[in-house]
């Protein structure tokens, strides 16, 4: 029997208790947080600062170097950050724990899928402005 | 396991006014949820922009069509909030604030903050 857990066999059976990374998950909202704050401003300014919506503007001020990489930043933190909000909404009102765990998992992977795409894109218009 | 409790619960929220601080709290979560929306959206466009012009059609329709701006104004109220209301969520973190007098001061402020950093984007967008 371990002497460095203070736990009833039963106990450690079940398994129950700790949430154990939950922690880093509430560094990371944070950390994804405090990054999002000069990214969100820069992102709604940028945009609302263009002459117009046409093709032409937009793929121009996306295409450019520093904004690709902010882009790309924000898009990350973004999904990262939405990622970890919906799993506490999810376990918050989920209570079937089968349903709970899939809602998770398909969260998780949508925002993983969301995200690919949004940096895959602004790649792709970067790489064409400056081609 | 699944609530099987078919007795009727206490009514709460059609009796009860929450205090602004839970108000604000709830509309925390609830803006951060429909950003969710706004986030597809977004990808979205980025998508059909990495298309070429004619894929970008569509997404200049609504980025320039009149209830295409108000989603998008909808979009950035949100945004607005959950990010004001998020930096007095990390000062909480911090351990300041956390009174119900300044609770109470801090979310007037967030709220008077998000509408005129909204305000600001759209005067400049417009």
């Amino acid at each position: 029997m371990s002497t460095t857990q203070m736990r009833t066999p039963l106990s450690r059976a079940k398994g129950w208790g700790s949430a154990k990374s939950g922690t880093h998950h509430f560094w990371v909202q944070r950390l994804t947080g405090i990054a999002l704050i000069p990214l969100t401003l820069w992102f709604c300014f940028g945009l609302a600062s263009l002459p117009s919506m046409a093709y032409s503007d937009f793929t121009a001020w996306v295409g450019s170097p520093f904004n690709s990489v902010m882009l790309i930043l924000t898009l990350m933190a973004v999904f990262y950050h939405y990622a970890l909000g919906l799993q506490v909404i999810i376990e918050d009102y989920v209570s079937d724990h089968a349903v709970r765990t899939a809602a998770i998992i398909a969260s998780h992977f949508v925002c993983i899928i969301l995200g690919v795409v949004g940096v895959f894109s602004v790649i792709r218009i970067s790489l064409g402005v400056a081609g | 396991m699944a609530w099987t409790d078919k007795r009727p619960m206490s009514p709460h929220l059609q009796i009860y006014k929450l205090p602004m601080t839970a108000v604000l709290s709830v509309l925390h979560r609830g803006t951060g949820a429909a950003l969710g929306v706004g986030g597809l959206l977004i990808v979205w466009i980025l998508a059909r922009a990495a298309g070429g012009e004619d894929d970008f059609a569509a997404a200049n329709w609504v980025l320039s069509s009149l209830l295409g701006k108000l989603v998008l104004f909808g979009f950035t109220a949100a945004l607005y909030y959950h990010f004001c209301n998020g930096i007095r969520h990390l000062l909480w973190d911090i351990g300041w604030g956390l009174d119900l007098k300044t609770s109470k001061h801090s979310g007037q402020a967030v709220l008077g903050v998000s509408l005129s950093l909204t305000a600001l984007t759209w005067l400049v967008a417009l």
